[in-house]
Protein backbone atom coordinates (compact mmCIF):
# COMPACT_ATOMS: atom_id res chain seq x y z
CA UNK A 1 0.00 0.00 0.00
CA UNK A 2 1.50 3.28 -1.09
CA UNK A 3 0.56 5.30 2.04
CA UNK A 4 2.42 2.88 4.30
CA UNK A 5 5.40 2.82 1.94
CA UNK A 6 5.34 6.58 1.47
CA UNK A 7 5.37 7.24 5.21
CA UNK A 8 8.24 4.81 5.60
CA UNK A 9 10.13 6.53 2.77
CA UNK A 10 9.66 9.91 4.47
CA UNK A 11 10.97 8.45 7.74
CA UNK A 12 14.05 7.37 5.78
CA UNK A 13 14.98 11.07 5.73
CA UNK A 14 14.93 11.26 9.53
CA UNK A 15 12.81 10.56 12.62
CA UNK A 16 9.34 12.13 12.77
CA UNK A 17 6.41 12.20 15.17
CA UNK A 18 2.85 11.54 14.00
CA UNK A 19 1.57 15.04 13.22
CA UNK A 20 4.88 15.93 11.60
CA UNK A 21 4.69 12.86 9.39
CA UNK A 22 1.19 13.78 8.29
CA UNK A 23 2.35 17.31 7.39
CA UNK A 24 5.31 15.92 5.43
CA UNK A 25 3.02 13.56 3.50
CA UNK A 26 0.66 16.48 2.68
CA UNK A 27 3.55 18.59 1.41
CA UNK A 28 4.49 15.86 -1.01
CA UNK A 29 1.01 15.11 -2.27
CA UNK A 30 -0.54 18.58 -2.30
CA UNK A 31 -3.15 17.44 0.21
CA UNK A 32 -4.70 15.26 -2.47
CA UNK A 33 -4.97 12.30 -0.13
CA UNK A 34 -5.58 13.74 3.32
CA UNK A 35 -4.74 11.32 6.12
CA UNK A 36 -6.05 11.61 9.64
CA UNK A 37 -3.69 11.30 12.55
CA UNK A 38 -5.39 8.07 13.62
CA UNK A 39 -4.39 6.49 10.29
CA UNK A 40 -0.85 7.74 10.75
CA UNK A 41 -0.44 6.27 14.22
CA UNK A 42 -2.12 3.02 13.19
CA UNK A 43 0.33 2.73 10.30
CA UNK A 44 3.27 3.56 12.57
CA UNK A 45 2.19 0.84 15.02
CA UNK A 46 2.07 -1.70 12.21
CA UNK A 47 5.43 -0.60 10.88
CA UNK A 48 6.81 -0.99 14.40
CA UNK A 49 5.22 -4.42 14.75
CA UNK A 50 6.88 -5.43 11.47
CA UNK A 51 10.26 -4.20 12.67
CA UNK A 52 10.52 -1.45 10.05
CA UNK A 53 10.47 1.47 12.48
CA UNK A 54 11.35 1.84 16.15
CA UNK A 55 9.58 4.12 18.59
CA UNK A 56 12.08 6.37 20.32
CA UNK A 57 11.87 8.43 23.46
CA UNK A 58 9.27 11.17 23.77
CA UNK A 59 10.46 14.76 23.90
CA UNK A 60 9.49 17.32 26.54
CA UNK A 61 6.21 18.05 24.74
CA UNK A 62 5.39 14.35 24.86
CA UNK A 63 5.92 13.79 21.13
CA UNK A 64 7.08 10.28 20.34
CA UNK A 65 9.56 10.14 17.46
CA UNK A 66 9.67 7.13 15.17
CA UNK A 67 12.93 6.14 13.55
CA UNK A 68 13.43 3.85 10.57
CA UNK A 69 15.31 0.57 11.14
CA UNK A 70 17.77 -1.12 8.78
CA UNK A 71 14.97 -3.45 7.68
CA UNK A 72 12.81 -0.40 7.06
CA UNK A 73 15.53 1.21 4.98
CA UNK A 74 15.75 -1.96 2.90
CA UNK A 75 11.97 -2.00 2.50
CA UNK A 76 12.10 1.56 1.10
CA UNK A 77 14.81 0.62 -1.41
CA UNK A 78 12.83 -2.42 -2.46
CA UNK A 79 9.64 -0.32 -2.90
CA UNK A 80 11.42 2.23 -5.07
CA UNK A 81 13.00 -0.39 -7.29
CA UNK A 82 9.86 -2.46 -7.90
CA UNK A 83 6.79 -1.64 -9.99
CA UNK A 84 3.49 -0.85 -8.33
CA UNK A 85 1.20 -3.83 -8.73
CA UNK A 86 -2.17 -3.01 -10.14
CA UNK A 87 -5.10 -4.80 -8.54
CA UNK A 88 -6.27 -7.56 -10.83
CA UNK A 89 -9.79 -7.05 -12.20
CA UNK A 90 -10.38 -3.93 -10.17
CA UNK A 91 -14.02 -2.95 -10.51
CA UNK A 92 -14.44 -0.10 -12.89
CA UNK A 93 -17.79 1.53 -12.25
CA UNK A 94 -17.96 3.16 -15.67
CA UNK A 95 -17.04 0.00 -17.58
CA UNK A 96 -19.72 -1.96 -15.71
CA UNK A 97 -22.26 0.80 -16.35
CA UNK A 98 -21.60 0.76 -20.11
CA UNK A 99 -21.60 -3.03 -20.26
CA UNK A 100 -24.96 -3.27 -18.50
CA UNK A 101 -26.42 -0.31 -20.42
CA UNK A 102 -25.50 -2.06 -23.67
CA UNK A 103 -27.87 -4.91 -22.78
CA UNK A 104 -30.89 -2.80 -21.75
CA UNK A 105 -33.87 -2.04 -23.99
CA UNK A 106 -34.61 1.60 -24.79
CA UNK A 107 -31.17 2.89 -23.85
CA UNK A 108 -29.17 4.98 -26.31
CA UNK A 109 -25.68 3.86 -25.44
CA UNK A 110 -24.21 6.70 -27.52
CA UNK A 111 -25.98 9.17 -25.19
CA UNK A 112 -24.63 7.42 -22.10
CA UNK A 113 -21.15 7.68 -23.62
CA UNK A 114 -21.61 11.35 -24.49
CA UNK A 115 -22.79 12.29 -20.99
CA UNK A 116 -19.67 10.70 -19.57
CA UNK A 117 -17.45 12.28 -22.22
CA UNK A 118 -18.73 15.74 -21.40
CA UNK A 119 -18.18 15.25 -17.67
CA UNK A 120 -14.70 13.81 -18.11
CA UNK A 121 -13.72 16.59 -20.52
CA UNK A 122 -14.90 19.19 -17.99
CA UNK A 123 -12.74 17.49 -15.38
CA UNK A 124 -9.81 17.39 -17.78
CA UNK A 125 -10.22 21.09 -18.44
CA UNK A 126 -10.25 21.90 -14.73
CA UNK A 127 -7.13 19.82 -14.20
CA UNK A 128 -5.45 21.61 -17.11
CA UNK A 129 -6.25 25.00 -15.57
CA UNK A 130 -4.85 23.81 -12.27
CA UNK A 131 -1.65 22.83 -14.00
CA UNK A 132 -1.51 26.03 -16.02
CA UNK A 133 -1.81 28.12 -12.85
CA UNK A 134 1.49 26.70 -11.61
CA UNK A 135 3.23 27.00 -14.98
CA UNK A 136 6.78 25.90 -14.23
CA UNK A 137 7.50 24.31 -10.84
CA UNK A 138 9.65 26.43 -8.54
CA UNK A 139 9.97 23.98 -5.66
CA UNK A 140 10.00 20.23 -4.98
CA UNK A 141 6.45 20.62 -3.61
CA UNK A 142 5.29 22.14 -6.93
CA UNK A 143 6.95 19.35 -8.85
CA UNK A 144 5.34 16.65 -6.70
CA UNK A 145 1.95 18.31 -7.08
CA UNK A 146 2.29 18.66 -10.86
CA UNK A 147 3.18 14.99 -11.13
CA UNK A 148 -0.06 14.14 -9.34
CA UNK A 149 -2.10 16.48 -11.55
CA UNK A 150 -0.45 14.99 -14.65
CA UNK A 151 -1.41 11.50 -13.45
CA UNK A 152 -5.05 12.54 -13.19
CA UNK A 153 -4.89 14.28 -16.57
CA UNK A 154 -3.60 11.14 -18.25
CA UNK A 155 -6.22 9.02 -16.49
CA UNK A 156 -8.98 11.30 -17.78
CA UNK A 157 -7.35 11.30 -21.22
CA UNK A 158 -7.26 7.50 -21.21
CA UNK A 159 -10.92 7.34 -20.26
CA UNK A 160 -11.86 9.70 -23.10
CA UNK A 161 -9.92 7.63 -25.62
CA UNK A 162 -11.61 4.51 -24.35
CA UNK A 163 -15.02 6.23 -24.73
CA UNK A 164 -14.14 7.07 -28.35
CA UNK A 165 -13.19 3.46 -28.89
CA UNK A 166 -16.41 2.25 -27.21
CA UNK A 167 -18.41 4.52 -29.49
CA UNK A 168 -16.70 3.05 -32.55
CA UNK A 169 -17.28 -0.47 -31.30
CA UNK A 170 -20.93 0.33 -30.70
CA UNK A 171 -21.34 1.74 -34.22
CA UNK A 172 -19.84 -1.41 -35.73
CA UNK A 173 -22.04 -3.64 -33.56
CA UNK A 174 -25.15 -1.69 -34.57
CA UNK A 175 -24.17 -1.99 -38.24
CA UNK A 176 -23.64 -5.71 -37.82
CA UNK A 177 -27.02 -6.05 -36.11
CA UNK A 178 -25.62 -7.52 -32.92
CA UNK A 179 -26.36 -4.58 -30.62
CA UNK A 180 -29.64 -4.69 -28.75
CA UNK A 181 -31.31 -5.64 -25.51
CA UNK A 182 -30.42 -8.86 -23.76
CA UNK A 183 -33.73 -10.35 -22.57
CA UNK A 184 -33.95 -11.90 -19.12
CA UNK A 185 -33.06 -15.56 -19.16
CA UNK A 186 -36.09 -17.76 -18.56
CA UNK A 187 -33.94 -20.54 -17.15
CA UNK A 188 -33.61 -20.28 -13.39
CA UNK A 189 -29.93 -19.91 -12.56
CA UNK A 190 -28.40 -22.57 -10.33
CA UNK A 191 -27.47 -21.58 -6.83
CA UNK A 192 -23.92 -21.08 -5.81
CA UNK A 193 -20.98 -19.51 -7.54
CA UNK A 194 -20.80 -19.26 -11.32
CA UNK A 195 -18.83 -22.15 -12.80
CA UNK A 196 -16.09 -19.96 -14.13
CA UNK A 197 -15.13 -16.43 -13.24
CA UNK A 198 -14.02 -14.14 -16.03
CA UNK A 199 -10.31 -13.58 -15.83
CA UNK A 200 -8.84 -10.22 -16.79
CA UNK B 1 -21.99 43.29 -25.91
CA UNK B 2 -18.88 43.35 -28.07
CA UNK B 3 -18.80 42.03 -31.61
CA UNK B 4 -17.59 38.42 -31.72
CA UNK B 5 -14.30 37.83 -33.52
CA UNK B 6 -16.02 35.14 -35.54
CA UNK B 7 -19.59 34.03 -36.07
CA UNK B 8 -20.87 31.15 -38.14
CA UNK B 9 -24.58 31.35 -38.86
CA UNK B 10 -26.29 28.25 -40.22
CA UNK B 11 -23.20 27.28 -42.19
CA UNK B 12 -23.52 24.27 -44.48
CA UNK B 13 -21.17 22.70 -46.96
CA UNK B 14 -22.21 20.28 -49.62
CA UNK B 15 -20.01 18.69 -52.25
CA UNK B 16 -21.55 17.56 -55.54
CA UNK B 17 -25.17 17.74 -56.56
CA UNK B 18 -28.28 15.59 -56.51
CA UNK B 19 -28.08 12.04 -55.24
CA UNK B 20 -24.30 11.98 -55.45
CA UNK B 21 -23.95 14.98 -53.13
CA UNK B 22 -22.12 14.69 -49.84
CA UNK B 23 -22.99 16.92 -46.90
CA UNK B 24 -19.79 17.85 -45.08
CA UNK B 25 -21.36 20.40 -42.71
CA UNK B 26 -24.89 21.30 -41.87
CA UNK B 27 -26.55 23.97 -39.68
CA UNK B 28 -23.37 25.11 -37.94
CA UNK B 29 -23.82 28.00 -35.51
CA UNK B 30 -20.69 28.99 -33.67
CA UNK B 31 -19.31 32.13 -32.06
CA UNK B 32 -15.80 32.96 -30.92
CA UNK B 33 -15.31 35.97 -28.66
CA UNK B 34 -12.22 37.84 -27.55
CA UNK B 35 -10.32 35.83 -24.96
CA UNK B 36 -12.02 32.63 -25.97
CA UNK B 37 -10.62 29.41 -27.38
CA UNK B 38 -13.16 26.98 -28.77
CA UNK B 39 -12.07 23.40 -29.37
CA UNK B 40 -13.75 21.37 -32.09
CA UNK B 41 -13.60 17.62 -31.64
CA UNK B 42 -14.98 14.75 -33.64
CA UNK B 43 -14.00 11.59 -35.45
CA UNK B 44 -12.11 11.66 -38.74
CA UNK B 45 -14.40 12.85 -41.50
CA UNK B 46 -16.79 14.59 -39.12
CA UNK B 47 -16.15 17.94 -40.83
CA UNK B 48 -13.67 19.54 -38.40
CA UNK B 49 -11.14 20.73 -40.95
CA UNK B 50 -13.83 21.86 -43.40
CA UNK B 51 -15.28 24.00 -40.63
CA UNK B 52 -11.89 25.61 -40.09
CA UNK B 53 -11.27 26.40 -43.76
CA UNK B 54 -14.73 27.96 -44.00
CA UNK B 55 -14.14 30.02 -40.85
CA UNK B 56 -10.90 31.25 -42.38
CA UNK B 57 -12.48 32.22 -45.70
CA UNK B 58 -10.50 29.61 -47.64
CA UNK B 59 -13.67 27.77 -48.62
CA UNK B 60 -17.03 29.36 -49.39
CA UNK B 61 -19.92 27.56 -47.69
CA UNK B 62 -22.89 26.44 -49.78
CA UNK B 63 -25.25 28.00 -47.22
CA UNK B 64 -25.07 30.26 -44.18
CA UNK B 65 -22.92 33.22 -43.26
CA UNK B 66 -19.39 33.64 -41.98
CA UNK B 67 -18.94 36.90 -40.09
CA UNK B 68 -15.38 37.90 -39.19
CA UNK B 69 -15.17 40.84 -36.80
CA UNK B 70 -18.56 42.10 -37.98
CA UNK B 71 -17.83 41.74 -41.72
CA UNK B 72 -19.95 39.29 -43.72
CA UNK B 73 -17.55 37.39 -45.97
CA UNK B 74 -20.37 36.88 -48.49
CA UNK B 75 -20.33 40.64 -49.16
CA UNK B 76 -16.64 40.70 -50.09
CA UNK B 77 -14.98 39.94 -53.42
CA UNK B 78 -12.19 37.35 -53.39
CA UNK B 79 -9.57 40.08 -53.10
CA UNK B 80 -11.38 41.55 -50.10
CA UNK B 81 -11.52 38.17 -48.39
CA UNK B 82 -7.79 37.69 -48.95
CA UNK B 83 -7.10 41.11 -47.44
CA UNK B 84 -9.34 40.40 -44.46
CA UNK B 85 -7.51 37.10 -43.94
CA UNK B 86 -4.14 38.83 -43.94
CA UNK B 87 -5.26 41.45 -41.45
CA UNK B 88 -7.53 39.53 -39.17
CA UNK B 89 -6.70 35.88 -38.84
CA UNK B 90 -3.88 33.41 -38.86
CA UNK B 91 -3.74 29.67 -39.40
CA UNK B 92 -1.61 27.28 -37.37
CA UNK B 93 -1.17 23.87 -38.97
CA UNK B 94 0.17 20.57 -37.76
CA UNK B 95 3.20 20.80 -40.05
CA UNK B 96 4.01 24.44 -39.11
CA UNK B 97 3.99 25.71 -42.74
CA UNK B 98 6.91 28.08 -42.34
CA UNK B 99 8.80 29.26 -45.41
CA UNK B 100 12.22 27.52 -45.12
CA UNK B 101 14.17 30.27 -46.89
CA UNK B 102 12.93 32.97 -44.51
CA UNK B 103 14.08 33.57 -40.93
CA UNK B 104 11.70 33.22 -38.00
CA UNK B 105 11.16 36.99 -38.00
CA UNK B 106 10.61 37.13 -41.77
CA UNK B 107 8.08 34.32 -41.53
CA UNK B 108 6.20 36.20 -38.83
CA UNK B 109 6.18 39.52 -40.70
CA UNK B 110 5.28 37.99 -44.07
CA UNK B 111 1.51 38.61 -43.79
CA UNK B 112 2.17 42.23 -42.77
CA UNK B 113 4.53 42.85 -45.67
CA UNK B 114 2.06 41.29 -48.08
CA UNK B 115 -0.40 43.79 -46.69
CA UNK B 116 1.94 46.68 -47.49
CA UNK B 117 3.50 47.33 -44.09
CA UNK B 118 6.85 49.02 -44.26
CA UNK B 119 10.02 47.23 -43.10
CA UNK B 120 10.68 48.88 -39.75
CA UNK B 121 7.07 48.84 -38.61
CA UNK B 122 6.60 45.22 -39.70
CA UNK B 123 9.83 44.11 -38.02
CA UNK B 124 8.86 45.83 -34.79
CA UNK B 125 5.47 44.06 -34.78
CA UNK B 126 7.24 40.79 -35.64
CA UNK B 127 9.60 41.13 -32.68
CA UNK B 128 6.63 41.85 -30.41
CA UNK B 129 4.88 38.68 -31.61
CA UNK B 130 8.03 36.58 -31.19
CA UNK B 131 8.61 38.02 -27.73
CA UNK B 132 5.09 36.96 -26.78
CA UNK B 133 5.96 33.33 -27.55
CA UNK B 134 9.35 33.72 -25.81
CA UNK B 135 11.31 33.23 -29.00
CA UNK B 136 12.60 36.68 -29.91
CA UNK B 137 16.19 35.58 -29.30
CA UNK B 138 15.81 33.19 -32.25
CA UNK B 139 14.40 35.86 -34.59
CA UNK B 140 17.24 35.41 -37.10
CA UNK B 141 17.18 31.60 -37.10
CA UNK B 142 15.86 29.68 -40.10
CA UNK B 143 13.13 27.06 -39.57
CA UNK B 144 15.60 24.22 -40.10
CA UNK B 145 17.61 25.43 -37.11
CA UNK B 146 14.57 25.45 -34.83
CA UNK B 147 13.01 22.51 -32.98
CA UNK B 148 9.46 21.43 -33.85
CA UNK B 149 8.08 23.18 -30.79
CA UNK B 150 9.95 26.38 -31.64
CA UNK B 151 8.70 26.30 -35.23
CA UNK B 152 5.14 25.96 -34.01
CA UNK B 153 5.65 28.93 -31.66
CA UNK B 154 6.84 30.95 -34.67
CA UNK B 155 3.64 29.88 -36.45
CA UNK B 156 1.59 31.10 -33.47
CA UNK B 157 3.48 34.40 -33.52
CA UNK B 158 2.70 34.73 -37.24
CA UNK B 159 -0.97 33.98 -36.54
CA UNK B 160 -1.26 36.91 -34.12
CA UNK B 161 1.24 39.38 -35.58
CA UNK B 162 0.15 43.01 -35.92
CA UNK B 163 -3.60 43.44 -35.83
CA UNK B 164 -4.44 39.74 -36.25
CA UNK B 165 -6.60 38.43 -33.43
CA UNK B 166 -8.24 35.26 -34.69
CA UNK B 167 -6.25 32.04 -34.55
CA UNK B 168 -7.45 29.01 -36.47
CA UNK B 169 -5.43 26.00 -35.43
CA UNK B 170 -5.66 22.56 -37.03
CA UNK B 171 -4.04 19.89 -34.84
CA UNK B 172 -1.20 22.27 -33.94
CA UNK B 173 0.45 19.77 -31.61
CA UNK B 174 0.02 16.72 -33.84
CA UNK B 175 3.68 16.55 -34.82
CA UNK B 176 5.09 17.30 -31.36
CA UNK B 177 5.95 15.13 -28.37
CA UNK B 178 3.75 15.35 -25.29
CA UNK B 179 5.79 17.88 -23.28
CA UNK B 180 6.50 20.14 -26.25
CA UNK B 181 2.85 19.94 -27.27
CA UNK B 182 1.89 21.15 -23.83
CA UNK B 183 4.29 24.09 -24.08
CA UNK B 184 2.79 25.07 -27.44
CA UNK B 185 -0.73 24.84 -26.01
CA UNK B 186 0.35 27.04 -23.10
CA UNK B 187 1.68 29.67 -25.54
CA UNK B 188 -1.51 29.49 -27.59
CA UNK B 189 -3.55 29.93 -24.42
CA UNK B 190 -1.46 32.97 -23.40
CA UNK B 191 -2.07 34.62 -26.78
CA UNK B 192 -5.80 34.03 -26.44
CA UNK B 193 -5.83 35.43 -22.90
CA UNK B 194 -3.93 38.49 -24.12
CA UNK B 195 -6.87 39.49 -26.32
CA UNK B 196 -7.07 37.07 -29.23
CA UNK B 197 -9.63 34.34 -29.91
CA UNK B 198 -9.49 31.07 -31.73
CA UNK B 199 -10.71 27.74 -32.89
CA UNK B 200 -8.67 24.65 -32.13
CA UNK B 201 -9.43 21.55 -34.15
CA UNK B 202 -8.09 18.50 -32.39
CA UNK B 203 -8.78 14.87 -31.67
CA UNK B 204 -6.63 15.01 -28.54
CA UNK B 205 -8.66 15.52 -25.35
CA UNK B 206 -5.63 16.80 -23.42
CA UNK B 207 -5.24 19.65 -25.87
CA UNK B 208 -8.96 20.35 -26.16
CA UNK B 209 -8.84 20.77 -22.39
CA UNK B 210 -7.00 24.09 -22.85
CA UNK B 211 -10.12 25.54 -24.49
CA UNK B 212 -12.93 27.46 -22.84
CA UNK B 213 -15.56 25.52 -24.72
CA UNK B 214 -15.53 22.24 -26.58
CA UNK B 215 -17.97 21.42 -29.36
CA UNK B 216 -18.39 17.99 -30.88
CA UNK B 217 -18.98 17.40 -34.56
CA UNK B 218 -20.62 14.26 -35.79
CA UNK B 219 -21.47 13.76 -39.46
CA UNK B 220 -21.14 17.48 -40.10
CA UNK B 221 -23.37 18.64 -37.26
CA UNK B 222 -22.59 20.05 -33.85
CA UNK B 223 -24.01 17.44 -31.53
CA UNK B 224 -22.99 18.77 -28.20
CA UNK B 225 -20.85 21.28 -26.43
CA UNK B 226 -19.43 22.08 -23.03
CA UNK B 227 -20.31 25.41 -21.49
CA UNK B 228 -17.85 28.01 -20.45
CA UNK B 229 -17.73 27.74 -16.71
CA UNK B 230 -15.61 28.50 -13.71
CA UNK B 231 -13.84 25.52 -12.23
CA UNK B 232 -15.09 24.90 -8.71
CA UNK B 233 -12.94 22.09 -7.59
CA UNK B 234 -9.66 21.31 -9.13
CA UNK B 235 -8.43 17.93 -8.06
CA UNK B 236 -10.48 14.83 -7.60
CA UNK B 237 -10.84 14.05 -3.93
CA UNK B 238 -9.70 17.43 -2.66
CA UNK B 239 -6.27 18.88 -2.92
CA UNK B 240 -4.83 22.31 -2.69
CA UNK B 241 -6.41 25.22 -4.42
CA UNK B 242 -4.18 27.22 -6.68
Amino acid sequence: MSVRQSLLAILDQGPCYGYQLRAEFDRRTGGTWPLNVGQIYQTLERLERDGLVAKGESDREGRAYYEITDAGHEAVSSWLSSPVERQAAARDELAIKLAVAATLPGVELADVIQVQRRATLALLRDLTRTKDAIDEPTSPEDLAYLLLVDAQIFQADGELRWLDHAEGRLARAVAAGVAGPLPLNTEVPKRGRPAKAVQP
Amino acid sequence: MTTPLLRLDGVAMQYGKGEASVTALSGIDLEVNVGELVAVMGASGSGKSTLLTIAGGLTTPTAGEVVVGGTYLSTLPAKGIAQLRRRTLGFVFQDFNLVPSLTALENVTLPLELDGWRGVKARSAGHDALRAVELDERADAYPDDLSGGQQQRVAIARAVVGPRRLILADEPTGALDSTTGELVMRMLRRRIDAGAGGILVTHDPRHAAWADRIVFLRDGRITDGTRRETPEQLLVGGGRHV
